[in-house]
């Protein structure tokens, strides 16, 4: 008996990370040679990994919902025979004869210079990378003042001499690649050459929904300033008793007073299937946070809005929040909501124009607070405000429901007390 | 008071003076350059050439003295006898060839020499004494090449037996006994020399070695030589006073008197940033030196700095190059400084040149030597001591020093420091083809010896 590794296969197409996005196996169970362990998703096509022993799964490597990088552990499996690390994960993709090359294979001594895709980007496995800011660049005095004249930062380039020395025809490579014409003599030089990203996982998935809901959706954006003095001063109120539960934001008095106000204005927490054309109205008060992770946008959900207090509010978004950071979030974290709350923070900026979670009908952007003069009607006085940006579907809420929604969340957060009182605010 | 305009005002007509101003004439730039005594600087008058003139004199007459005794050759001669004050005028022949060839150059490239002391005024003007008068210089821009100076021993201040390395050059007999105080190489050159021509010297060095900047390896062949010249060499000693016919200094043991006719201080050279009301700009300071950004650009607008005023190494010809540099630079080119290596000789007896890092200085490199006592031309100048050595990097085989202790190696420098200017490896240098027989060899095998396929060892 022996313990392999069974990992993420090479699933072609450049593809370097994948979405987990089913197990058919966990810990303990038996499987054949070709059962399919899991399916994970790329932004092209969902692709299903089978098992290349018969045996019993030991552990997994990755959750569900979770970005994994090709090539990393997908299982582990106890079998009959030698244990191996690495299995052979291309052959499963590729049913080559040949292994497919690994990512960091070798190319060729001296590759084409004008294959490479950039002069800062230069592919992996170069014999020698762009060196670093401060690091003197290998380079002759001929190459070295050509360079200087074009304004060409050498420490940019790729030497394909010995030592990774800068030559020439390295020059000559940047020059064909590159704009042509001579710069201007001056003490800053110019920098050459792009650098191609590829929008792949979880980037690709927030473009596609972010243009599905701009092409689908018309938006129409309310802007509107409130004084949140008296929320301010609850909230302080409130934290200087909070004992051991979590600290308040603003932002459990926000989902509070979005739960109370979609009680008024049940069209806001709906879905809008365009295809089926069928508004679907929620009882329940599911709210997405959009939150920055290292990865891109991700949208937790903060489920049951409607029944949770400030404090229990606040514990669990921290919780779905570090849980999108670390890549714990499981699925059902990550869907399912009826309305969506975002919020730059101290980044907040005075006015956005959020753009709608589809197929949800209303998002609500929450800018920066500050400290702004205001007319009491005798004097200015120091008052703390914050702007509210709300994002309405135009195809299903007109623009004097999108108003009244607006102006009473603004109602009960220059109120707060109006958030917490049973009867209708 | 007479006026004078121009683009481009050099003060000081030294290496990098003289080389800034030529270029900026080259380039078509309206020149000025102010300088109280002969052009070429300390360089030329009283430094590099007149002390090579002076070792090269001093050798003839050694291998003179040496043919009059029992020699390999088969030579007989009688035993040679030298009038110093004629050698003096032989090199101070060859100081006036070589200045009014600068003026010359000069003058070609229309440049005007204004003759006197500089005096700052401010950052755009300067007034100069000439013997026709004072004239005020309103420049663009102003290049500071003053250079350097002796620096003095208080105890042992300059005159009379005391000697600066200017007043040793000048020499118009060999004193019977010279004490040197400093082992540099400036005190080296000139202390071999004299022991050459028969004085019986002493050097004393507060250090715990000659050439302290070295390292023990490099100086040992050149210590062995002042050994077998009958030269005395107190490491670890300090030079107190100059008195009743001796250098009274103290060593580890106590204190002694090491009798002398004459005393030579040559314990390094000090920046001239002052005495010209350079002090009115405020120029910002790097200890002694006038900070520099690599354009030679000092903290004020259109003020640059060259030379020995701007630090270590105190070279003539890193002062050359940051005087091109700058030429190009007032004339628009976009140039800075880039230069990987400055190489630097000591014409001690056997020569060092050291171009790049030493091997205590480079880390994860590995050290290559091969000796002269490898090489058949060495053999055939009388010569098997000292060595060539490379410092590589131990990965890519980079070169990232390379050193030479050994006679005659100082024409070496130039390969030394082209193959750091042009990022030679190991292979490229061991497979140029080195002409035979010549001492050069050593380099190529020195270098195939690094990657391990040395031949002639």
């Amino acid at each position: 008996m022996g313990i392999s590794t069974i990992r993420i296969p090479d699933v072609g197409e450049g593809v370097a990370q994948v979405e987990l996005s089913e197990w058919f196996v966990k810990p303990g169970d038996a499987v054949r040679e070709d059962d399919i362990l899991a399916s994970v998703m790329t932004d092209k096509a969902t692709v299903e990994i089978p098992s290349l022993y018969t045996g019993t799964i030991v552990s997994l490597g990755a959750e569900l919902g979770e970005v994994v990088a090709v090539g990393s552990m997908l299982v582990t499996i106890e079998h009959a025979g030698e244990g191996a690390t690495e299995a052979p994960a291309a052959e499963t993709a590729e049913d080559t004869a040949e292994p497919a090359p690994a990512a960091d294979a070798t190319p060729a001594p001296a590759p084409k210079l004008s294959a490479a895709p950039s002069v800062a980007a230069a592919p992996a496995g170069d014999a020698r990378a762009p060196r670093a800011a401060g690091e003197a660049p290998l380079a002759s005095p001929a190459v070295r003042r050509r360079a200087r004249e074009a304004g060409i930062d050498l420490r940019q380039v790729r030497g394909t001499g010995r030592a990774g020395r800068i030559i020439q025809a390295d020059l000559d490579a940047v020059f064909a690649r590159g704009p042509g014409d001579a710069p201007a003599p001056s003490g800053r030089s110019r920098r050459t050459g792009t650098e191609d990203i590829r929008v792949i996982g979880l980037r690709r998935k927030i473009a596609d929904r972010m243009s599905l809901a701009n092409a689908r959706i018309p938006h129409i954006t309310v802007i509107e300033e409130i004084d949140v003095t008296a929320l301010e001063d609850l909230r302080a109120a409130m934290n200087a008793e909070r004992g051991d539960r979590a600290k308040l934001t603003m932002l459990p008095f926000v989902t509070a007073a979005l739960s109370r106000a979609v009680a008024r204005h049940p069209e806001m927490n709906a879905h809008f299937d365009d295809d089926a054309g069928i508004v679907t109205r929620h009882a329940a008060v599911h709210i997405g946070i959009a939150t920055m992770t290292d990865n891109g946008l991700i949208v937790p959900v903060l489920r049951h809005a409607e029944a949770l207090g400030p404090h229990a509010t606040a514990t669990e978004i921290g919780r779905l929040a570090e849980a999108a950071r670390n890549g714990s979030a499981k699925r059902e974290e990550l869907s399912g909501s009826t309305i969506t709350i975002t919020s730059l923070g101290p980044l907040g900026a005075i006015a956005t124009t959020p753009i709608i979670n589809h197929p949800e009908v209303a998002i609500l952007g929450i800018n920066k607070m500050a400290v702004r003069p205001q007319w009491d009607g005798q004097q200015f006085v120091p008052r703390k405000m914050m702007n509210i940006s709300a994002s309405f579907d135009h195809r299903v809420i007109d623009g004097w429901d999108a108003a009244s929604f607006v102006a009473l969340v603004k109602r009960l957060l220059e109120n707060p007390a109006l958030i917490f009182m049973e009867s209708e605010a | 008071m007479k006026r004078e305009t121009c683009k481009v005002l050099v003060i000081g007509a030294g290496p990098g003076g003289y080389v800034c101003a030529i270029r900026a004439g080259q380039l078509g730039l309206d020149t000025i350059v102010i300088e109280e005594g002969r052009p070429g600087g300390t360089c030329l008058n009283v430094g590099c050439i007149p002390s090579k003139a002076l070792i090269h004199a001093a050798e003839e007459f050694h291998v003179a003295t040496g043919l009059s005794g029992e020699n390999p050759f088969g030579i007989t001669t009688s035993a040679p006898q030298i009038d110093l004050a004629r050698t003096v005028a032989w090199k101070d022949g060859i100081v006036a060839r070589l200045t009014g060839g600068v003026a010359g150059l000069m003058k070609k490239a229309k440049v005007r020499h204004l003759a006197g002391r500089a005096r700052v005024v401010d950052g755009k003007t300067v007034d100069v004494d000439t013997p026709e008068g004072p004239v005020r210089v309103s420049a663009e821009s102003i290049v500071i090449a003053t250079g350097s100076r002796p620096t003095e021993v208080p105890a042992l201040p300059f005159g009379g037996d005391i000697l600066s390395s200017t007043d040793a050059l000048d020499l118009t007999s060999v004193p019977e006994r010279l004490a040197v105080v400093g082992g540099g190489y400036i005190g080296l050159e000139i202390g071999t020399a004299m022991a050459k021509l028969g004085a019986r010297v002493t050097v004393v060095e507060a250090a715990g070695r000659i050439l302290p900047q070295y390292d023990a390896e490099l100086t040992r062949p050149v210590s062995k030589r002042l050994e077998s010249l009958g030269v005395t060499v107190l490491t670890g000693t300090r030079a107190e006073k100059f008195a009743d016919g001796g250098l009274h200094v103290t060593t580890g043991e106590g204190a002694e008197i090491v009798p002398a006719d004459k005393v030579l201080v040559a314990v390094g050279r000090a920046p001239v940033t002052a005495g010209f009301d350079l002090e009115e700009l405020g120029l910002t300071m790097t200890g002694p030196f006038l900070a520099v950004d690599a354009q030679c650009r000092t903290s004020m607008r259109g003020v640059f700095a060259i030379g020995d005023v701007t630090g270590d190494p105190m070279l003539a010809h890193r002062a050359m190059a940051q005087g091109a540099m700058v030429a190009e630079i007032l004339a628009g080119t976009d140039l800075s400084w880039d230069k990987r290596a400055i190489p630097a000789v000591c014409f001690t007896d056997p020569e060092i040149v050291t171009v790049g890092k030493l091997p205590s200085e480079a880390e994860g490199c590995e050290v290559a030597l091969f000796p002269f006592a490898g090489n058949g031309r060495a053999l055939t100048l009388g010569r098997d001591d000292g060595f060539v050595r490379v410092v590589h990097d131990r990965e890519t085989g980079l070169v990232q020093g390379i050193q030479a202790v050994g006679p005659g190696c100082s024409e070496m420098a130039g390969e030394f420091a082209l193959a750091l200017e042009m990022a030679a490896t190991l292979t490229d240098i061991a497979d140029t083809i080195h002409a035979h027989p010549t001492l050069g060899e050593t380099v190529q095998e020195v270098a195939m010896k690094g990657l391990g396929r040395a031949l002639h060892i």
